[in-house]
């Protein structure tokens, strides 16, 4: 517990009360400042988007996982892994290889806006995808087949059947890969080039204002990062609840 | 007898394939095309482009690294940090999953919910909140420390703290469900043996966890390994004392040695993936068994 408290608790705590010191007025003008507040727009818009497409194609890449078979599913369920562990600094060099400036593919997306996404894509994947595949691999066969015998198309089996009971775990993956999208930095390093109002995320701009030896600024804006954080937290628990009360 | 057990087989198999097969087929096929060349695109060709440029000159780029004194040192402080918070994660992390499912108190759940808090708080954030409390010059128990000679922040053990942050609740998060499933009954059968608390943990209750704790172990050695934006504030980067792999990569690659660069990111992601493929060999056994 004291370790606990010492590690975590009390340097968190610091954070906010440093944000706190300088008054409401200060934190304001801090986190309303102009390049301050694009980079939360980028982070916030970029998490939310990327949530998005994890929320689609996450779903399909367990269901692939789950019920498909075919030659060489093993290699693919390791890929999903990958981003977890890859070190961010790694993961971010490792997309600028294939979309960078010597790109073998022509598309070249550093320092551009879209860099951001592609990395936030990249770190987030695993989320939502390893959240439904327990639940996907629970789901009994029996409940679709029975839907299917009594008419249902393969649409409303899916929209009927499958969803509802896949819905807590999106959610879950969802929070979790908005809350990495929103505190992500080691990939956007290399590969953002953290050009002011154009790349630069939120991470980078308390980065630079530590740098800077700005502390209470930078506390200011991590403090509207550990506030994400917390939420996602608190909608986490309530949504494994939820998961638990339907087991 | 026989009859039955060959009998019972096929049924099985088969509702699944038929199913499969004829009425899905097209979505299914489109499906996993999609997902094969989305993971492909996302994950497979960039990782394997990163081994490609570190062989590209054959062998030179390990041994370039390998050979470089910073380089060198900055892999031994890497291992040597992650060894040592995994080290204490791994205490920890059993203890407080312990404690989170064997005994009740009060603020148990908000416990249980701000042990995930790390894996969802910003890296820069870790390391500022470190360099806040810790910090040498106005921390808030930082000058206290160092006065008696321990210096926090810019210092091996800051950069210990910060790996152990992030990788925090890796180990928790399997023990904890292990913890659940296996009640208390063989526990408690032990202490109406007459075991003591020690004995029991010892010989009953860590047995069966040992391979929730393994996966923890492994899953947090490679987050720790690659640990790299709250290593970055707390660490102050100085040559040769507190840079870490991580931070040499995006130094070459800044520098524009992006041999040098692609060779670390390589072992690093080496290591890394070895970590997955390690967990992914040994977790179905287990299941199995």
């Amino acid at each position: 517990m004291l370790w606990f408290s010492l590690l975590v608790l009390i340097p968190l705590c610091a954070v906010v009360v440093t944000a706190a010191e300088g008054g409401w007025d200060t934190f304001w003008t801090t986190i309303t400042n102009g390049q301050t507040a694009a980079a939360i727009r980028l982070t916030v818009t970029a998490a939310a988007v990327v949530t998005v497409v994890n929320v689609v194609v996450g779903p399909m890449i367990a269901w692939v996982l789950v019920r498909d078979r075919f030659w060489g599913k093993g290699a693919l369920e390791l890929l999903i892994d990958i981003p977890f562990a890859l070190p961010t600094i790694v993961a971010g060099l490792v997309l600028l290889s294939l979309y960078g400036h010597d790109s073998p593919l022509g598309i070249d997306v550093a320092n551009m806006p879209s860099s951001v996404y592609l990395a936030y894509l990249f770190v987030t994947l695993p989320f939502v995808v390893r959240m439904v595949q327990p639940v996907l691999e629970q789901l009994e066969l029996d409940v679709e087949e029975a839907a299917a015998s009594l008419g249902a198309s393969r649409f409303t089996t899916f929209r009927r059947i499958i969803l509802p009971s896949l819905t807590p775990a999106i959610a879950a993956g969802a929070a979790l890969s908005f809350a990495r999208g929103v505190s992500e930095y080691g990939s956007l390093v290399l590969l953002s080039g953290n050009l002011p109002f154009k790349t630069e995320v939120t991470s980078v701009r308390i980065l630079s204002s530590v740098e800077n030896n700005n502390l209470a600024g930078a506390a200011a804006v991590a403090t509207v990062l550990l506030v994400i954080s917390l939420l996602v937290i608190v909608l986490l628990d309530v949504l494994q609840r939820r998961v638990a009360v339907r087991d | 007898m026989t009859d039955l057990l060959t009998r019972e087989q096929p049924p099985k198999a088969a509702p699944v394939r038929r199913r499969s097969r004829p009425r899905k087929g097209p979505v299914a096929y489109l499906l996993r095309l999609f997902v094969t060349a989305y993971l492909v695109l996302l994950v497979a060709w960039p990782v394997s482009l990163v081994a490609i440029r570190t062989f590209e000159d054959g062998f030179s780029g390990i041994q370039g690294i390998l050979e470089d004194p910073d380089t060198v040192t900055a892999l031994k402080l890497t291992v040597t940090v992650a060894i040592s918070a995994v080290v204490v994660n791994t205490l920890f992390g059993v203890g407080i999953s312990l404690l989170l499912v064997r005994s009740e108190f009060p603020g148990k759940r908000a416990l249980s919910a701000l042990v995930d808090l790390p894996l969802s708080v910003s890296p820069i954030v870790v390391g500022l909140a470190l360099v806040l409390v810790y910090g040498g010059r106005n921390g808030w128990f930082g000058p206290t420390l160092e006065g008696a000679g321990l210096q926090v922040v810019f210092a091996t053990p800051g950069i210990v703290m910060a790996t152990a942050f992030v990788a925090l609740p890796l180990v928790i998060r399997e023990v904890v469900p292990v913890l659940e499933e296996i009640g208390t009954d063989q526990e408690v059968a032990a202490q109406t043996l007459g075991a003591n608390g020690w004995q029991t943990f010892w010989r009953v209750t860590l047995p069966a966890i040992k391979w929730a704790i393994v996966y923890g172990v492994v899953l947090s050695l490679a987050r720790s390994l690659g640990e790299f934006g709250a290593v970055k504030v707390v660490s102050g980067n100085v040559l040769g004392q507190t840079r870490t792999a991580t931070l040499v990569v995006e130094e070459k690659y800044l520098n524009f040695d992006q041999q040098g660069a692609y060779a670390t990111a390589f072992l690093l992601a080496m290591v890394s993936v070895a970590c997955i493929v390690i967990v992914s060999v040994i977790r179905p056994k287990n299941e199995r068994s």
